[in-house]
């Protein structure tokens, strides 16, 4: 077999596909090919019709004009089972997992090896989650239920589904969004392990970072229509960003200098067993803190105790001097704090109400008058909010559901926004936001500081972290670790103290 | 830089619980059941020594057989997040349509009444399971519909009459009764069926997308598992097993008409859920349904020898089925505690 080099004919084509949902063209005569031995990435603003490509190569939507062409010949996936057996691997945005069932049956459904009489051999299906695992050099038990993992460990779990198919053409929706760098640098060698051995892989991620990393050649998409396709070396990212949003950008941190204010949150000896001990901390109005460490280490689950999500065995949560309720949310709203919470789409939307509902849900009281919501209220605030965080969608009446990904997530933090609280906590504020929006987002987080709120932020993201915090508190496993102010926060030190190199060890 | 992150990810060793979680769980609720049935049977046989005689013992296991067998179907359907309401009905149709062809033809072989009564189950199934595929309307909802169609099919067909055993041929009533080595037939059918459903859903393909479909649908979906055609097939399935269940129906009782089985379907689904069969899809064993039929036909039974009011049995049944929900919850809170409690470093 004769392996085809790039630039040649390429594995997979698309080639002017269109997709419409109702009136809206979510995909407009998009055309460009995938490459063996070539990652191949796909940019563009959330909303942009990147996932829409996804599930068409998927086989879960039929393009209504346009063909795929799979070695040059033109293809029609009737189904998911047709994609997967053309070879072609999906990893989504969201994790597709069945709670129910193991881990390691999660990664062979389908296609479980089989023994005499067609029976489902356990050995096998053990022995290759654990070959998996070890290639990711990852530990998760492979018996345990899917259901309960934590979100990285789920994005981690679909990767194995994707890398166990032996797929020839691999496509990632935003498979980093959930990692940690060290999991995304596993990723990245096993990708290009696969690129090496003549598969076509096709990356999506809003972080640029990665894209030159991995990929060779880059798509940018901007509503819906395609806008160029290049060899990576021959745009600069500045280019790139251009042409996804349409204009130039601000600067992405806009950190305005707020002169902190009296404590607002006070946290004293915040434990819980087995998943963290002896959290204290303080945050001063106009302050924004940031929580960073590994995933795993603990920080999402601090967040969660202190809004109330979550009980705790120890501690003290003051809010403003005033003790607060533990595992009472409502006791903490009350108080004016706001939890942003890290799976915005379980926990944050109710996906068959509509756009406007959602944004204006935890105000209902609020809003209403003589105990009724008035529609123009509502949706003059939801306008407000939606607006300024530049969300697609067609109507507000429509239900959030129908949203793209990364917009349902907008639509998240205006809800929170809208609250005016004393204390916001965003737990991973920028995940799977366009990099237009992103600066948006951090503008909205420092302007609502310099008004004196208290920001208690969590994020994966390094360089969003020292752009945006005062102050960076570093946890693992399960404690803080260190607390380094503006001056002393640098990638360095954050990761030497993340990873247990700066402390005694 | 690199070198250290490798070596801090390579330093922690992989843990593994050796067994599996899922299968504890389950043992845990089974082992359950059978504790509270030694605990019945104890109790009652000290109150009446008649409970353990060989009629009643053999009363008991005729019951649960036939009840065990539709179970199993409507374990098969709940795995899938459906829902079979039509059993009984099929069952009624079933029993009639196979009362009626032996007592015409009364030198057809016994088997050839079971393949009817597979044959008359199987089609009433694949109605189902047709229209809940293609028709995309719930479960609940296609088959409370058959469940009244399929009952006035069969007044219809009967119009009042009656079969009565002494139309029926003896060799159709024997199997009713005989024993091979001491255990009915009845049994033995009801046992085939139980390991062989057993044995598909734990360790073939089929059966394992039958528990991915029920755990989440859009990801089987996007697996690739065909999942209209596997719901089709599991409807069909039950439809084919509550045939089977009408043949062993009409030959114990030799007594068939228009009415039989009515009521049954809400049984069968009580046996399941009681036997740890999830109404939300994804978990459960048959095994378990078949247990909770065992134990509801225990109950049946010892109710009627402590000369306790029959009004108090579905008092108990509803009970049984509130204490297996919150004993499910439970055990999900726990598992759910404890991994968490598994997954992080401290």
């Amino acid at each position: 077999m004769t392996r085809p080099r790039p630039g040649r004919a390429p594995l997979l084509e698309v080639r002017g596909v269109t997709k419409s949902f109702g009136a809206v063209a979510a995909v407009a005569g998009v055309s460009f090919g995938l490459h063996a031995g070539e990652a191949h990435a796909l940019v563009g603003e959330n909303g942009a019709g990147k996932s829409t490509i996804v599930k068409m190569l998927a086989g879960v939507h039929k393009p209504d004009d346009g063909t795929l062409l799979l070695d040059g010949e033109p293809v029609e996936f009737g189904s998911p089972a047709d994609a997967k057996a053309a070879g072609i691997a999906v990893i989504y945005q969201e994790p597709t997992l069945f709670p129910d069932l193991s881990v390691e049956e999660n990664i062979v459904m389908g296609r479980h090896p089989r023994k005499s009489l067609g029976r489902i051999d356990r050995a096998a299906i053990r022995a290759e989650a654990e070959r998996l695992f070890a290639r990711l050099g990852v530990r998760i038990d492979p018996a345990r239920p899917a259901r309960g993992l934590s979100i990285a460990d789920q994005q981690i779990v679909e990767i194995a589904k994707a890398l166990s198919a032996d797929a020839r053409v691999l496509v990632m929706d935003e498979p980093t969004a959930a990692l940690t760098r060290i999991e995304v640098e596993r990723l990245f060698s096993v990708a290009r392990a696969l690129r090496q051995e003549g598969a076509a892989i096709m990356f999506i991620s809003h972080r640029f970072e990665e894209i030159t990393e991995l990929c060779q050649r880059v798509t940018i998409m901007r509503d819906g229509k395609h806008v160029s396709s290049d060899a990576l070396e021959d745009v600069t990212v500045g280019e790139m960003v251009k042409r996804m949003v349409g204009r130039d950008l601000d600067a992405l941190f806009p950190k305005q200098d707020v002169e902190p204010g009296a404590v607002v949150l006070e946290v004293e000896g915040l434990a819980r067993e087995g998943v963290f001990r002896d959290i204290s901390f303080s945050v001063r109005a106009g302050e924004i803190v940031a929580f960073a460490g590994l995933v795993g280490s603990g920080r999402s689950e601090v967040v969660q105790a202190v809004f109330g999500v979550d009980e705790r065995d120890a501690g003290i949560v003051k809010v403003s001097g005033k003790k607060l309720k533990p595992h009472s949310s409502r006791a903490a709203m009350a108080a004016g704090m706001a939890l942003v919470p890290e799976d915005r789409r379980q926990q944050g939307l109710i996906m068959d109400l509509s756009i406007e509902r959602n944004v204006t849900l935890p105000r209902s009281r609020a809003l209403s008058k003589l105990g009724f919501l008035t529609g123009a209220s509502e949706r003059q605030e939801a306008r407000r909010w939606t607006e300024r965080l530049r969300t697609k969608y067609r109507r507000l009446g429509d239900p959030v559901g129908t949203l793209s990904g990364g917009n349902q997530q907008k639509v998240v933090l205006a809800k929170w926004l809208a609250m005016a609280p004393k204390v916001l906590i965003v737990d991973e504020p920028t995940r799977g936001i366009d990099v237009g929006t992103k600066a948006e987002v951090h503008r909205l987080m420092s302007s609502l500081a310099a008004e004196g709120v208290a920001v208690v932020m969590v994020s994966s993201e390094l360089p969003e972290v020292l752009g945006m915090a005062d102050r960076v508190l570093v946890m693992r496993e399960g404690r803080i670790v260190a607390e380094l102010p503006r001056a002393e926060a640098t990638e360095d030190s954050v990761m030497f103290a993340a990873m247990g190199q700066g402390a005694a060890a | 830089m690199t070198a250290t992150k490798e070596a801090a990810v390579t330093a922690q060793p992989t843990v593994h619980s050796g067994r599996s979680w899922t299968a504890n769980v389950l043992k845990a609720r089974e082992s359950g059941i059978v504790l509270a049935l030694i605990v019945l049977v104890a109790f009652t046989a000290t109150q009446n020594s008649r409970f353990l005689s060989g009629q009643s013992i053999r009363d008991i296991l005729l019951g649960t057989a036939i009840l065990a067998v539709l179970a199993v179907g409507q374990a098969i359907v709940m795995i899938t997040r459906n829902i079979d309401l039509s059993v009984g009905s099929v069952l009624g149709l079933s029993a009639f349509a196979v009362g009626t062809l032996m007592k015409d033809n009364p030198g057809l072989p016994v088997i050839v009444a079971i393949l009817a009564g597979l044959g008359v189950g199987a089609a009433c199934g694949l109605v189902n399971g047709v229209l809940v595929r293609f028709g995309q309307v719930p479960a609940l909802v296609v088959t409370l519909g058959t469940l009244y169609a399929y009952r006035g099919v069969s007044y219809f067909w009967a119009g009042g009459q009656q079969i009565n055993a002494d139309k029926l041929p003896k060799s159709f009533l024997d199997f009713g009764t005989a024993s091979i080595l001491g255990v009915p037939w009845l049994v033995l059918i009801a046992l085939l069926v139980l390991v062989a459903a057993g044995i598909v859903l734990r360790s073939y393909r089929a059966g394992r997308e039958l528990y991915a479909m029920g755990s989440s649908p859009q990801a089987a979906q996007l697996a690739g598992i065909k999942v209209g055609r596997n719901t089709s097939a599991a409807f069909l399935v039950s439809g084919a097993l509550a045939g089977l269940a009408g043949v062993l129906f009409a030959a114990r009782f030799g007594t068939v008409d228009a009415a039989a089985g009515t009521g049954y379907e809400l049984n069968v689904v009580a046996a399941a859920v009681v036997g740890g069969v999830a109404v939300f899809g994804g978990s459960g064993s048959v095994w378990g349904a078949g247990l909770g039929a065992l134990l509801l036909t225990v109950i049946g039974s010892a109710l009627a020898v402590l000369d306790i009011n029959q009004f108090w049995q579905q008092a108990i049944v509803g009970a049984l089925i509130l204490l297996a929900i919150g004993a499910d919850r439970l055990v999900a809170v726990r598992v759910a505690k404890a991994l968490k409690k598994r997954d992080s470093h401290v």
